[in-house]
């Protein structure tokens, strides 16, 4: 089906004042392509893509399929019109199969004599047949809770194909996959297209981009800024993207580690349910050095963090910082002892979203001077801090006393960021540090990083984002079920690290990266030559 | 130093897409919706205009007419006959309204009648101050049950305890008052001390065991309502308490020592209550908006998980937080033993628990608003009872406005809807930010 946006315009807010999420958004898919739709956070591909599938209304423009302009009052409208959307966050029920999930919404029952029983054995065979057609592996029967997320987005993507999807919208579909289920997936999309269906894919991140992209069409601030084909540079993308040129990567120089300062031994922490989510780790941080432990999200690395800060008491095993034991403190006193940390939610343990920013800046000094004492804060000193950390950290904010909540996601996590770093530490860790940031708050967060080793800091860094692993660690800790199942020197190979991260043991994934190394490594190789005369 | 303006733009406030890129289902598991009660707390807290909440006690006004209306049986016969003489209907309609509010406002505020006697030298000047008088003594003990309640909102905490609170302030003050001996203004220190202190007690309770167990607040403080009224049942039948040759449930006089004195003469109510009440008030301000120990009982009422991640003990935010909305509750009581009853009974307590949450919802959990509220509605209760008296308009008709004000407060969207106004806009303050950053 050929998809036509027209003058898109969508507002939110008062006529006047209001924001323009979309303003005046032409875009064109035509069928068997696979359109990429790249901007940073809130650039409006969320927005748009809303408006398309039915969530939001425009304020003006229409949306065109096949000639014919359509008008969607609601999902239902655009699903019936062949529109259908992977959500980041799958809308997927835990608890039912496959198959029930993919009925679900449109349960069909046997003939009325059979009292309205559902009609399992067909919603099974649609999921076989679309499984085996497009090559989404899938197993009917399993429980969805028990999948991994990886198996639970295809669910998803059958779900949509068997409402009979002719345009489909994937929203940030590689955010949780590894290198090698992003290759599942980008193998799913080229079947689907030769099929001769319309796939948008919405991204912010530029290699897979160019891996998988027919056409690419550029957003920013709500507005179409441009257009380009899979051939262009990575740097030229991002500087579309942002409006300016931005240096990819981060500028370091080799860690000049020192003495281990953080020793972790033996350390196992059972999870809610009580099983062992860390289970048996040991490692060393030295001073000066960035660990990253690199995996996929659910493998322990929660866990880990939230023992090494005192939020969760370690079942058995050391924390020494310093020599000094930190298991069984409280995270007041682990805090103290000059721990900072970027908790990988920063909405749910990083901010306090009705605060101000400037009250955000002193959660954990609020009773230190010069911000206060036992009994009251000086607001008036908190404030001053707060301006300077705002100019030093660049936190766009309408002033220091807006709420929190009023920030972008970016800004929202320099703002933690600015709080942990704006004490003296002797380890910092940080957890999804640039999750949902765009390019240019990254690169001032991995700046910073980089700066706090330099001054000699050990960083233990967790990222489910190889790139981030990539350009951050000198050395790498993959956690596989609990466990670290490798310690790799800074530059192994990204293929092995995925590998790993799935579960495969060190060797065996050296030598299966090496035979069958997955297309974005490609590119990685490839952009070396390109790459060299770039900053 | 880069022109990031990208971060502080549209798509930020679209509800429906947050780029948060939270792992999908096989991460943990998303925070769920936020339970009931602090569900109410954010509603209360946020979205409420001035204008709002003047429009809500306007509209209860409206619906209290109608029904002061219907509960004449002269108006109901009239509409008998409704579509022959459609005007009988409205003009005794209108006439009972009109007694009713006017009743309602010279009890409460000030009679028109008294004052022209004043004027002429044939009444008392005390009787044209009377009725204020009666609306700030009926005031004063919602007004510190109110900031009890508001205080625990403000720490994430639903205390519906403030009955068994006043209860054991009550008791703890009258106990005082009536049972030891001490010169004047040391007696009047101590008993309010110790009423103080019985709520303070009470309240704590509910909050240790929260913050020891996790038993919910809204559950415990209900039961320690019970167990405080079936103590103060049982205490008023025990020779400690019990008044000799009384076969009701009665208790001792508190001595005049210990009573709260009165500030404008013997014949006016008006006693140092309020002044405590007020001073409560600034020191309720002062604790959340100035001390450290505030600023953490609000980090532990927005976001207990930021809260401990940042290094504060949430358990000890939630037991110094029902310790001093108990103590608060607890001026209540003292308010009625010390203040109006000089006496213990198995109504002392005056239902001010419950009316505490209406006023701390009214004055949406702020100590200026909680002021206000506890006013306004002493003043309908003050009022009510010449209400009742003059023109039999029952007073439980104030119980009605008080609760169309306090629901049409919590459903904010259906006061904009009968009066069409504009909801808050989409993304509130992001709008405002991203304006400011749009260049």
């Amino acid at each position: 089906m050929r998809l036509e946006l027209r003058g898109i315009t969508k507002r939110f807010g008062d006529d006047a004042g209001g924001v323009v999420a979309n303003d005046h958004i032409d875009l064109v898919v035509e069928p068997g392509e696979i359109h990429a739709l790249l901007g940073e956070n809130g650039a409006g591909k969320s927005t748009l893509m809303n408006v398309l599938y039915g969530l939001y209304q425009p304020d003006s423009g229409e949306i065109v399929l096949d000639g014919t302009a359509r008008r969607f009052r609601g999902p239902g409208d655009a699903i019936a019109a062949g529109v259908g959307m992977v959500h980041q966050h799958f809308m997927l029920v835990p608890v039912l199969t496959v198959a029930e999930n993919v009925m679900l919404g449109r349960e069909r029952t046997r003939s009325p004599r059979a009292l309205g029983l559902l009609d399992r054995r067909r919603a099974r065979r649609d999921v076989v047949e679309l499984s085996d057609r497009y090559g989404l592996r899938v197993d009917p029967d399993a429980r969805v809770g028990d999948l991994p997320v990886g198996v639970q987005q295809r669910v998803e993507i059958i779900k949509a194909l068997a409402r009979d999807a002719d345009v489909l919208i994937l929203d940030e579909p590689t955010a949780v996959l590894t290198p090698q289920e992003i290759d599942e997936l980008t193998g799913v999309m080229r079947s689907l297209r030769d099929d001769g269906k319309s796939i948008v894919f919405i991204t912010h991140k530029l290699k897979e981009v160019r891996s998988v992209a027919d056409r690419i069409t550029v957003i920013r601030r709500g507005r179409v800024v441009g257009a380009a084909g899979p051939a262009t540079a990575e740097s030229e993308l991002a500087s579309m993207m942002v409006g300016r040129t931005v240096a990819l990567g981060v500028d370091r120089a080799p860690a000049t580690p020192g003495e281990p300062v953080l020793r972790v031994d033996g350390l196992v922490v059972l999870d809610e349910a009580g099983r062992r989510a860390v289970d048996g780790v040991s490692f060393q941080v030295r001073a000066g050095e960035i660990l990253a432990v690199a995996g996929v999200q659910g493998n322990g690395q929660t866990e880990l963090t939230e023992a090494l800060l005192g939020l969760r008491r370690p079942a058995s095993g050391s924390v020494r910082l310093d020599g000094r034991e930190l298991v069984g403190r409280s995270p007041r006193e682990v805090l103290r002892a000059g721990v900072g940390y970027v908790p990988e939610d920063r909405q749910r343990d990083g901010l306090i979203t009705d605060f101000t920013v400037a009250e955000n800046l002193v959660l954990d000094s609020r009773d230190t001077p010069p911000f206060g004492t036992a009994l009251t804060m000086n607001t008036a000193q908190v404030r001053r801090a707060a301006l300077a950390r705002v100019a030093e950290f660049d936190i766009r904010t309408s002033s220091v006393d807006a709420p929190a909540g009023t920030l972008s996601g970016g800004n929202q996590q320099k703002l933690v960021v600015a709080r942990e770093l704006s004490r003296s530490l002797r380890l910092l860790v940080a957890s999804q540090p640039t999750r949902g940031v765009d390019v240019g708050a990254m690169g001032f967060i991995h700046a910073r990083i980089v700066a706090e080793r330099d001054r000699g800091t050990p960083v233990v860094l967790v990222s489910s984002e190889l790139d981030e692993v990539l350009a951050l660690a000198d050395r790498i800790a993959v956690m596989y079920r609990g466990r670290v199942v490798g310690m790799l020197p800074a530059g192994a190979p990204r293929d092995t690290i995925g590998l790993m991260m799935a579960g495969v043991e060190q060797d065996a994934a050296y030598a299966r990266a090496e035979q069958s190394p997955t297309e974005l490594t490609q590119l990685d190789g490839a952009a070396v030559p390109a790459g060299e005369g770039e900053p | 130093m880069t022109d990031l303006a990208g971060t502080a733009e549209p798509g930020s406030v679209a509800p429906a897409g947050p780029h948060d890129a939270r792992a999908g289902g096989g991460g943990p598991p998303a925070p769920g919706r936020p339970p009931l009660a602090r569900a109410l707390v954010d509603a209360v807290l946020r979205g409420n205009s001035a204008v709002v909440t003047a429009l809500a006690i306007l509209l209860a006004l409206v619906v209290g007419a109608l029904l002061i209306a219907l509960s004449d049986t002269e108006v109901v016969t009239r509409l008998g006959y409704f579509f022959s003489a459609p005007g009988d209907t409205f003009s005794r309609s209108w006439f009972d309204i009109r007694t009713a509010y006017a009743a309602l406002f010279s009890g409460a505020i000030v009679n028109p009648s008294d004052v022209s006697a004043a004027v002429h030298g044939q009444g008392s000047v005390s009787a044209v101050f009377g009725p204020i008088s009666e609306t700030i003594v009926t005031a004063t003990p919602l007004i510190c049950g109110g900031l009890s309640v508001s205080l625990a909102f403000r720490a994430g905490l639903f205390n519906i305890g403030g009955e068994g609170q006043v209860i054991a302030g009550a008791l703890a003050a009258g106990y005082v008052g009536f049972a030891v001996s001490l010169p004047p203004v040391l007696h009047l220190v101590v008993a309010v001390a110790a009423g103080i202190a019985g709520g303070a007690l009470w309240g704590f309770l509910a909050g240790w065991l929260k913050a020891r167990t996790g038993a919910h607040e809204v559950i415990t403080t209900i039961m320690l309502n019970y167990v405080a009224g079936n103590l103060l049942l049982y205490l008023l039948g025990t020779a400690a308490f019990q008044r000799p040759g009384r076969p009701d449930p009665i208790s001792f006089v508190v001595h005049p020592n210990a009573r709260l004195p009165h500030l404008a003469g013997p014949s006016l109510r008006l006693h140092l209550g309020i002044v405590l009440a007020l001073a409560a008030a600034v020191f309720v301000w002062w604790l959340l908006s100035r001390s450290t120990l505030g600023f953490e009982l609000r980090a532990v009422g927005s976001n207990p998980d930021a809260a401990r991640t940042a290094g504060m003990s949430v358990g000890r935010g939630y037991a110094v937080a029902m310790l001093l909305a108990g103590g608060l509750a607890g001026l209540a009581g003292v308010d009625q033993a010390l203040g109006t009853a000089y006496t213990l009974t198995p109504g002392v307590s005056a239902n001010i628990g419950f009316d505490a949450i209406t006023v701390a919802l009214l004055g949406r959990a702020s100590p200026l608003g909680t002021v206000l509220a506890g006013l306004l509605f002493g003043a309908l209760r003050a009022g009510g009872v010449a209400m009742q008296a003059q023109t039999g308009v029952s007073i439980e008709m104030v119980t009605v406005l008080q609760s169309l004000i306090v629901i049409l407060i919590a459903a904010p969207p259906l006061v904009r809807a009968i009066f069409r106004l504009r909801g808050p806009r989409a993304g509130g303050e992001t709008v405002a930010v991203a304006r400011g950053w749009g260049g």
